[in-house]
C-alpha cells in the first residue's frame, strides 16, 4: 500500500442519502456545498446508497480520477459498514486506514427527523470533524498472526459434542472439556425426545460413542478450563483434569456450556414429591410411569416470564406437551391438564404435536399471570376464562414447567473468556440477527442453550453452525488483526510504571527491561485498541493508532470553529 | 449481500435456475440456465440511467405492486449484482416496437438486445438449497376480504409501506387514499386536454371561454353549432375542475393510518390451509406495530392472536415493551370476519375470549400476518435434486440431522426446510455450510464418514 502520509491531504467526501433515511431529513445539497468549503477537501459526491455496488464504484472512481489520498464517507454506522468502505479504498489503491467514517444517520437524521435545520447543522459539524481527523490519518498495515490448528469446545452436552464432531470431521484437532464424569449433559437426564419420541438415551449414547471414537477429538471429563490467555489463533488454555493441569495451545474456542432448569423453591408448593418440576417428571417417566396417578396438572411459566426472569424459555411448552402425551400413552384414563399463558408450539413439528395432544384428550386452560393457578393439597384452582368461572381440578401430581436459566458459574466463564452475558445471564452473541453464533471477541463462538434455550434439533443445528464459524480461521491458517491498537508513541516518556499493564483488560501489555530502562511493550495481536492504557498514561507515552491526541484535538477544534 | 457479492470465493449466478443435477455427494454435475438480462454484466456500472429514461412503466413486484418500476430495472435499490435487467415481457424493443432508448443513453454500452440464455455446467462436491418461502395469498380466506377491502393489506405490503425506500417513503398511507390520490394525475391530464380544446375556440373568437359563457347563458349571442359545442365543452371543463378541487380537498384530509389491527395466523394454524405455526409472524407484527408507532407516535395497534409466540432471545421482552411504550394492545382470539365500514375503514369482528363477548371494532388499516408457504417451484426443484419433501412441501430433514436432506451431499437451510426467523436461519446457514464443507474439502476417507 502506498504510504502517502506526508503528501498534502486530498480529501474526498462521499455523502450517502441512504435512500430517504438521511436525505428525507437533512438538506443534502447544503451538506455537499458545505463539505466543499472544508480544508483539504478536493472532491465531494452524493450517493443514493454509498454502500451499493454503484456507490462503491463511485468511491473508487473518485479516488482514481481525483488522486484522492484520504476518503471520508458520511453515512451510517461504522459497526456495519466501515469494513466495506475500507476495503473499497484498498481496492482503489488507497491504504484502508486513510479512511474516516462519519455517522450522519443513526445519531443524526434518525433522531432529528423533525428538525431539518438543526439536524443539517449537526451533520455539517460531524462532517467537519471527520474531515479534520482524516487530514491527520496515517497509513496502517494489518497485523498478521498464525492460527494454532486446534479447537477447544467447552461443554460436552449435545451442543458441544455436535460442534466437536463437526470440527473433527473437517480434520481439525479438537479438545472437548466436560465438567461432569461423562459426556451428554442434560440429555442424560431426559426420557424421550419429541415429536418422534425417540429415546434420549439412544441419541446420547450414539453421540458419545462417535465423539469418543473419533481420533481427532480429545475428551477431558471431570475437567474445567481454569485459565485462558492470548487471543484468536494463539490462546493458551489451562485445563484442570483428574490428572493435573494441562496447558494446551488453542486456535479457536466454542462455548457450549448449556443451561440448567430453574428450581422453583417456594412456588406453587414445590416439594419434589407431589409438586415437581418438568425435569423431575422426565426422570420419573424414564423409570416408568406410576399407574396410580389419575389426575395430573401441569403449570407452564412457573418462575418464567416474570419480573425476575422476563424471557420466554422457548422449550418448556413443547416439553410439557410431549410429557403429557407420554402420560396419556401410559394410561389413557389419566386426566392431564396444562395450564398455560401462551402455548409456544412454534413451527411445523411442535404445532403438529400440539394438535395430536388435544386429540389424545389433553386439556388446556389459559391463565392470566394476574390470576395464577393456586395449588392446594390434591387440587389446583384456576380461573377458566372461556367459562368465566373458577375451576377446581383434582391433582395427584402437579408438574411445574420452569424456565431454563444460565449456569451458576456463567459469570466466571464469561470473565475467563472475556465475553459478555446478557441481562438474563445467557451469553451475548456478536449480533442478535446476523451473528448468532459468534462473539464480538474474535476466535470465540457459541451454540446451544448457553446462548438461549434451544431444543435438541435447534441445538444440533447450532453446534454444526458454530463448528462452521470456528473452522474459518482454522482453515485460513492465519488471521489479520486490525492495526488500530495501542503503540508506545513516545519511548522516552515511558517510565515503566506499569499502571497500564495492570489496567489492560486483554493482557496485551507487559514491562520489558531495555537498555533505556523499564519500558512498556504492546503485544499487538492481543490489543483491541480500547484505549484504556492511553487514557491512563499520565506521561502521554501511549497512543492509539487512528485515535491520536492530535487527531482528536483536531476534531474538537473543528467542532468549536 | 454485498459481502457475498464481493467475496473472492463466491461465484454469484443471479437470475439463474438449476436445470439438471447428476452424480453423487462429492461429485455432482449441475447445469444452470443463466437467463438473458439483455444487459452485459461486465459492462453495466449500475448507474441506473437506463431505468430513469425507460418509457415503459411496469408494476413493481418488489414493492408488492404498490409502486412502479421501468421495463429495464434493478429488482430493488441495493440489489446484488447491481446489473440492470430488461424485462422481456414489457420491453418495447424486445416486443417488436420501436424504442431502444436505454441502449442510446447507456454510456457503458452495456445494453445487448441479442443476448441469449446461457447454459453453464458446474462441478461441485455438495449442494445447499436455500430457496426460502412464499407469502401465503390471503385472498383464499373469504371472510377476510383481502383484495375486496383496499385497506386490508398483508404484512409484507405493510413492510413496504413502512420502508423509507418503499412506495410511500415510510408513511403508513392507506391504499384507499393512495388510490384516490392516484386519480389526481389522470384528471389533471384530462383538464389539460379540455383546456386545449377550449383554447381553439378562444383563439378563433378572440375572447376567453368565461366571457363567452356568460354571454351564451345570458342569451346575448346567437347559438350556432360551434357556440353550442364550445358551451358544452366549457361546462364539461368546469365539472372536471370541480371534481379535481373536490378530490384535492378530500386528499388534504388524508393522513397516515393511526389505528391498526394486526391479525395473526392468516393461513397458519388453519386446517383449510396450513395447519402448522409459521413461527415468525407474531414477531413481525409486533415489530411493524412498534415501527409504525415510531413513525407516527399516535399510532395505536391491536394484535389479535390465539397465542403470541414470542419465543426467541429477547422476544418476550420486546413484546412487553411494545405494549408498554408503543401503543400495542394484545387481544386473545381469532378474528372471525372483516367487513368495510364508512371511509373505507375495515371493521374487525372477533371474540374477545377473556371477556367472552363478540365485538366489532373499526380500524384505519388491517394487516394480515400471512403464513409461511412452501415456495412455488420447490416441487420441481426437489425432483431435479432428487430430495424428498414433507406433507406440506418443505424439504424433509431428520430431527437429529437438521440440515441434511434425504439425498447425501445435498443440504437445506432456512425456511425451505421449515418456517424460522432470521437468527435461526443464519445459524442454520452456517450448519449447512459446515456439512457441505465436510464433503467438499475433505479427503475421500473423511468424505465417507461425513456422508454416512
Amino acid at each position: 500500500m502506498p504510504e502517502n502520509n506526508d503528501a498534502e491531504p486530498r480529501i474526498g467526501v462521499f455523502i450517502c442519502h441512504c435512500g430517504s433515511n438521511i436525505a428525507g431529513y437533512l438538506a443534502m445539497e447544503a451538506l455537499a456545498d458545505y463539505a466543499k468549503t472544508l480544508p483539504h477537501v478536493t472532491f465531494v459526491q452524493r450517493n443514493l446508497y454509498t454502500c451499493s455496488e454503484a456507490g462503491i464504484n463511485e468511491i473508487k472512481k473518485g479516488i482514481e480520477d481525483n488522486n484522492l489520498n484520504r476518503v471520508v464517507v458520511a453515512s451510517c454506522s461504522p459497526r456495519t459498514h466501515e469494513p466495506l468502505f475500507r476495503s473499497s479504498c484498498e481496492e482503489a489503491g488507497l491504504n484502508p486506514y486513510l479512511f474516516e467514517m462519519v455517522n450522519i444517520r443513526d445519531q443524526c437524521s434518525w433522531v432529528h427527523m423533525k428538525e431539518k435545520e438543526a439536524g443539517t447543522l449537526k451533520a455539517k459539524d460531524l462532517i467537519a470533524m471527520g474531515v479534520a481527523k482524516a487530514a491527520l490519518l496515517k497509513a496502517q498495515n494489518p497485523i498478521l498472526s498464525e492460527v494454532t490448528p486446534r479447537a477447544l469446545v467447552i461443554g460436552g452436552g449435545i451442543a458441544g459434542m455436535t460442534a466437536a464432531q463437526g470440527l473433527a470431521r473437517r480434520g481439525y484437532e479438537t479438545v472437548l472439556v466436560e465438567r461432569q464424569a461423562s459426556l451428554g449433559g442434560m440429555l442424560n437426564q431426559l426420557n424421550r425426545l419429541g415429536p418422534s419420541m425417540i429415546d434420549a438415551a439412544d441419541v446420547v449414547q450414539q453421540k458419545i460413542r462417535a465423539v469418543m471414537d473419533h481420533p481427532k477429538i480429545t475428551v477431558f471429563t471431570e475437567a474445567r478450563v481454569t485459565e485462558v490467555k492470548g487471543f484468536i489463533g494463539k490462546f493458551q488454555v489451562n485445563i484442570e483434569t483428574k490428572s493435573g493441569i494441562k496447558a494446551i495451545d488453542i486456535g479457536v474456542i466454542i462455548v457450549a456450556v448449556g443451561g440448567t432448569p430453574f428450581i422453583p423453591y417456594g412456588m406453587y408448593g414445590y416439594d419434589g414429591q407431589t409438586v415437581i418440576t418438568q425435569l423431575e417428571l422426565e426422570q420419573r417417566l424414564k423409570k416408568g410411569s406410576d399407574p396410580e396417578l389419575k389426575n395430573i396438572v401441569i403449570i407452564q411459566c412457573a418462575g418464567g416470564r416474570s419480573k425476575e426472569r422476563p424471557y420466554c424459555s422457548r422449550i418448556c411448552c413443547q416439553t410439557a406437551v410431549k410429557n403429557a402425551m407420554l402420560l396419556k400413552d401410559h394410561n389413557p384414563e389419566t386426566n392431564v391438564y396444562i395450564l398455560y399463558r401462551d402455548m409456544q408450539m412454534y413451527g411445523v413439528e411442535n404445532e403438529e404435536m400440539f394438535r395430536d395432544s388435544k386429540a389424545k384428550g389433553i386439556r388446556y386452560i389459559h391463565y392470566d399471570p394476574s390470576t395464577p393457578p393456586v395449588v392446594e393439597s390434591n387440587t389446583v384452582k384456576v380461573y377458566h376464562p372461556l367459562l368465566g368461572k373458577d375451576m377446581t381440578l383434582a391433582a395427584d401430581l402437579v408438574v411445574l414447567s420452569t424456565p431454563l436459566v444460565a449456569q451458576e458459574d456463567v459469570e466466571e466463564t464469561a470473565r475467563l473468556l472475556r465475553v459478555p452475558v446478557d441481562e438474563n445471564g445467557f451469553f451475548l452473541e456478536g449480533h442478535v440477527k446476523l451473528k448468532p453464533l459468534d462473539f464480538a471477541t474474535d476466535g470465540v463462538f457459541l451454540c446451544g442453550s448457553a446462548r438461549f434455550p434451544a431444543n435438541v434439533r435447534e441445538t444440533i443445528a447450532q453446534g454444526l453452525g458454530a463448528a462452521s464459524r470456528a473452522s474459518i480461521p482454522l482453515s485460513k491458517g492465519s488471521v489479520k488483526v486490525e492495526p488500530i491498537i495501542s503503540v508506545l508513541a513516545d519511548q522516552d516518556a515511558c517510565r515503566g510504571c506499569g499502571l497500564c499493564v495492570a489496567l489492560c483488560p486483554y493482557g496485551a501489555l507487559e514491562i520489558e527491561n531495555t537498555p533505556e530502562g523499564r519500558k512498556v511493550h504492546v503485544i499487538d495481536v492481543a490489543c483491541k485498541g480500547c484505549g484504556v492504557c492511553a487514557a491512563t498514561c499520565y506521561q502521554h507515552a501511549l497512543s492509539i493508532n487512528s485515535y491520536t491526541d492530535e487527531q482528536i484535538d483536531a476534531q474538537i477544534n473543528a467542532f468549536l470553529d | 449481500m454485498l459481502d457475498v457479492g464481493r467475496h473472492p470465493n463466491i461465484n454469484l449466478l443471479a437470475y439463474s435456475e438449476v436445470e439438471t443435477v447428476k452424480g453423487q455427494a462429492g461429485d455432482f454435475k449441475i447445469t444452470v440456465r443463466k437467463k438473458a438480462r439483455f444487459v452485459e454484466e461486465n459492462k453495466c456500472t449500475g448507474c441506473g440511467l437506463c431505468s430513469e429514461k425507460c418509457p415503459t412503466i411496469v408494476s413493481d413486484a418488489f414493492n408488492e405492486d404498490l409502486g412502479t418500476r421501468r421495463a429495464v430495472y434493478a429488482y430493488f435499490a441495493q440489489g446484488i449484482p447491481s446489473t440492470r435487467t430488461i424485462d422481456p415481457d414489457h420491453c418495447r424493443q424486445l416486443n417488436g416496437k420501436k424504442c431502444g432508448i436505454c441502449a442510446k443513453v447507456c454510456q457503458a454500452e452495456a445494453i445487448n438486445f441479442d443476448q441469449k440464455d446461457q447454459i453453464l455446467e458446474l462441478e461441485v462436491g455438495a449442494v445447499i438449497l436455500a430457496g426460502g418461502y412464499d407469502v401465503f395469498d390471503p385472498s383464499q380466506i373469504p371472510e377476510y376480504r383481502y383484495r375486496e377491502i383496499p385497506n386490508v393489506v398483508t404484512a409484507m405490503e405493510f413492510e413496504r409501506l413502512l420502508s423509507a425506500s418503499g412506495p410511500t417513503g415510510g408513511h403508513t398511507d392507506r391504499p384507499s387514499d393512495l388510490a384516490m390520490k392516484a386519480g389526481i394525475e389522470p384528471l389533471e391530464k384530462k383538464i389539460k386536454k379540455s383546456l386545449r380544446g377550449l383554447e381553439k375556440f378562444e383563439k378563433q373568437y378572440n375572447r376567453t371561454s368565461k366571457e363567452f359563457y356568460t354571454q351564451y347563458t345570458s342569451g346575448d349571442i346567437e347559438k350556432d353549432d360551434d357556440q353550442n359545442k364550445w358551451a358544452n365543452q366549457y361546462e364539461e371543463h368546469l365539472s372536471l375542475l370541480e371534481a379535481l378541487d373536490a378530490l384535492k380537498e378530500k386528499v388534504k384530509t388524508f393522513g397516515p393510518a393511526k389505528r391498526l389491527a394486526f391479525i395473526q395466523c392468516v393461513g397458519s394454524r388453519d386446517f383449510r390451509f396450513y395447519p402448522f405455526c409459521s413461527g415468525y409472524c407474531c414477531m413481525h407484527s409486533i415489530k411493524e406495530a412498534i415501527i409504525a408507532n415510531e413513525h407516527e407516535p399516535e399510532t395505536a395497534s391491536t394484535i389479535f392472536g390465539m397465542d403470541i409466540r414470542a419465543v426467541g432471545k429477547g422476544f418476550e421482552e420486546y413484546k412487553i415493551r411494545g405494549g408498554n411504550t408503543s401503543g400495542i394492545t394484545y387481544v386473545r382470539g381469532r378474528v372471525a370476519e372483516i367487513t368495510e365500514g364508512s371511509g373505507h375503514n375495515p371493521i374487525v369482528t372477533y371474540e374477545d375470549t377473556r371477556e367472552r363477548t363478540v365485538k366489532s371494532e373499526d380500524f384505519d388499516m388491517v394487516i394480515l400476518a400471512t403464513a409461511c408457504a412452501p415456495t412455488k417451484g420447490i416441487a420441481d426443484l426437489a425432483k431435479i435434486l432428487g430430495i424428498a419433501l414433507d406433507d406440506y412441501g418443505f424439504v424433509k430433514t431428520d430431527f437429529l440431522s437438521p440440515v441434511d436432506t434425504t439425498m447425501p451431499g445435498i443440504f437445506v437451510c432456512g425456511c425451505a426446510g421449515s418456517p424460522m426467523d432470521v437468527p435461526e436461519s443464519v445459524a442454520q446457514a452456517s450448519s449447512a455450510a459446515e456439512r457441505a464443507a465436510e464433503i467438499a474439502f475433505q479427503s475421500d476417507v473423511e468424505k465417507e464418514t461425513a456422508i454416512a
